[in-house]
């Protein structure tokens, strides 16, 4: 989804993978911001641009437009504000590119419905007492914050657990079979 | 010299020798050279002592320099010649330490004002024969980072791989980075602001007026009057000392302990641990501090502020900035707070510079970046790393972090 070349924000990037890879493989002029001090470590040893920050409240200070991309990677769900956040995203970024666990899948449905238990599953592996997710989603609750704010969704993929694309199917159909989504946005 | 308290001491006249005869690497400039500084004047001749660790290599592109604080000076990784103590960074250069003498040479200047072996308040002034005093002009950051520039030019190094420093040092290297953009690949401000606060001026205005307040100070010309404002400049080093330390790490340290003693003596004595170490922090202050260079290194910190130099706006200091930046500030520093940093980060995120930035949780206060910090060390140990290598120093690819 990432131009070659281009200026990226990883918001919440943790031990700095994606900007490496980013980097790396698309020549990408990267950011990121951190809340936990061992992930910016991380990244500022392997000579990463990071900088400790909350996504809650630190986006208002980049300027409009400063990136091509602003991403956040399986972030979305641990904020206090999402939709604040999102809106964030829309303004640094020309686009911007949100990847989260899709609480509509069978398998969240199947343990909620059958077992009476909050799911526990490969992308939620946390207990519903220790888990850092307080703004779960599923695809279709995704779609309708973009539409609230006003956000256009330019591409749509849909993953299982371990990051296989799958074939295109309606909406319905996506928010069964879909343990990730990745977003692309633009307003 | 004779026994009065106001007079020259032993231990003034050791420290004297270190203004004209320093126990460092020194470069003169001839009176035809002269330093122009930000007040209009110009200084001339000027001498700058230097002190330097490892090895410059082949194609000089290691040079990392180092800029001391307030009352530091370019002692920061040897035996101080008049103390005796390691040098005050000895946590962070040497061989195998975050700045690794073993990869990297090493340059930390005194600046000017000081009182180890640059010129300064306590220098002969050429003109009347006699030290300075009041008549040394007022410095600014800016005049001392010129005068290292100048330094470098002599060396002939034209870009730094590294500058660091904390406190009045990491002022530096911000007036390093925004002043000469072309020869600092990377940048490491610790602890540190963009421009001393009010409650900063506030502090330092006390210290001064403790010691101007001294009847041996004799109007700045106690040199010549074989005085010594020891008793001024102490009180001053103590008020400042306070603010070095946090709340908490003092209360840890001393809580109401007494010193000595089972209880209070109802007098003036120093009743409690605090205040006998801080009688301590200063009395061992003076012996290796010059009064005059305490007022005027000071001043230079107030009269800090970039954004006033470039149109009241931060950012602008840095525009079309291509240095790495690595910031980092401490939980508990209250001299120059987390904010501070911050600040200076939202301005270089503004013009698109490459920045990181990192607040370490320490209880140690303001002085914390000069203890043993395991935090701040792997973060300075990663990012000069990372910086030799994008720079391409020789060697620096198979370096692990």
């Amino acid at each position: 989804m990432v131009k070659p070349g281009s200026r990226v924000l990883d918001i919440g990037c943790g031990d700095g993978t994606l900007l490496r890879l980013l980097a790396e493989k698309r020549d990408v002029d990267g950011r990121g911001i951190e809340l936990s001090q061992a992930g910016v470590n991380s990244c500022v040893t392997q000579g990463l641009a990071v900088i400790q920050g909350d996504a809650d409240t630190d986006l208002e200070y980049y300027p409009d437009l400063a990136f091509d991309y602003a991403i956040l990677s399986q972030t979305i769900q641990a904020t206090y504000s999402p939709r604040h956040v999102l809106e964030q995203l829309l303004r640094i970024g020309k686009h911007a590119v949100v990847s989260f666990p899709n609480f509509g899948h069978w398998k969240v449905r199947a343990q909620l419905m059958f077992g009476g238990k909050m799911p526990r599953t490969p992308n939620l592996p946390e207990s519903w007492s220790d888990t850092p997710n307080i703004h779960l989603c599923t695809i279709k609750d995704f779609l309708d914050l973009c539409d609230d704010i006003g956000a256009k969704v330019e591409r749509a993929v849909v993953l299982n657990a371990s990051g296989t694309k799958l074939v295109s199917m309606p909406l319905f159909a996506q928010n069964l079979f879909g343990e990730q989504a990745v977003f692309l946005l633009s307003r | 010299m004779n026994d009065s308290p106001g007079a020259e001491s032993f231990a003034d006249t050791k420290r004297r020798e270190q203004i004209t005869n320093p126990q460092s690497q020194i470069v003169h400039y001839p009176a035809d050279e002269p330093l122009p500084l930000d007040c209009g004047g110009a200084l001339a001749p000027l001498s700058i002592a230097y002190q330097t660790y490892g090895t410059l290599n082949a194609d000089k592109s290691n040079l990392v320099l180092v800029c001391h604080a307030l009352t530091g000076d370019q002692h920061a990784a040897n035996l101080h010649p008049l103390t005796g103590k390691p040098g005050w960074w000895d946590t962070m250069v040497g061989s195998g330490k975050p700045i690794d003498t073993d990869r990297y040479f090493v340059l930390c200047p005194n600046v000017i004002g000081g009182c180890m072996g640059t010129t300064g308040p306590s220098s002969m002034n050429p003109e009347t024969g006699r030290p300075y005093g009041p008549d040394f002009p007022v410095i600014t950051v800016r005049d001392m980072v010129r005068a290292q520039a100048r330094l470098l030019d002599h060396l002939g190094i034209d870009q730094v791989l590294c500058v660091l420093g904390g406190s009045m040092g990491g002022m530096q290297v911000l007036e390093w980075a925004a002043t000469y953009k072309d020869r600092v690949f990377s940048a490491v401000p610790i602890a540190c602001a963009a421009r001393h606060s009010s409650q900063n001026i506030a502090f330092h205005e006390v210290g001064r007026q403790a010691v101007m307040a001294d009847p041996d100070w004799c109007q700045g010309r106690y040199l010549e009057e074989g005085r010594s404002p020891r008793k001024g400049l102490a009180v001053a080093r103590m008020a400042a000392h306070i603010t070095y330390l946090s709340d908490a790490a003092l209360h840890d340290k001393f809580g109401r302990n007494l010193q000595d003693r089972d209880k209070v003596t109802f007098g003036f004595d120093a009743d409690f641990q605090v205040e006998s170490y801080l009688r301590h922090q200063g009395m061992t202050f003076v012996d290796r501090f010059d009064a005059n260079s305490y007022l005027y290194i000071t001043r230079a910190m107030d009269y800090f502020d970039i954004a006033a130099d470039h149109g009241g706006v931060l950012a602008n200091a840095f525009a079309g900035t291509k240095t790495r930046f690595c910031l980092v500030s401490f939980t508990s520093d209250w001299l120059f707070p987390t904010e501070e940093s911050r600040e200076v980060v939202h301005a270089l995120n503004a013009v698109a510079a490459k920045v990181s930035f990192v607040e370490i949780k320490s209880n140690k206060g303001h002085d914390a970046f000069l203890l043993q910090e395991p935090e701040l060390f792997d973060t300075v140990r990663g990012f000069l790393t990372a910086a030799a290598r994008r720079r391409g120093v020789e060697g620096a690819q198979g370096w692990l972090p």
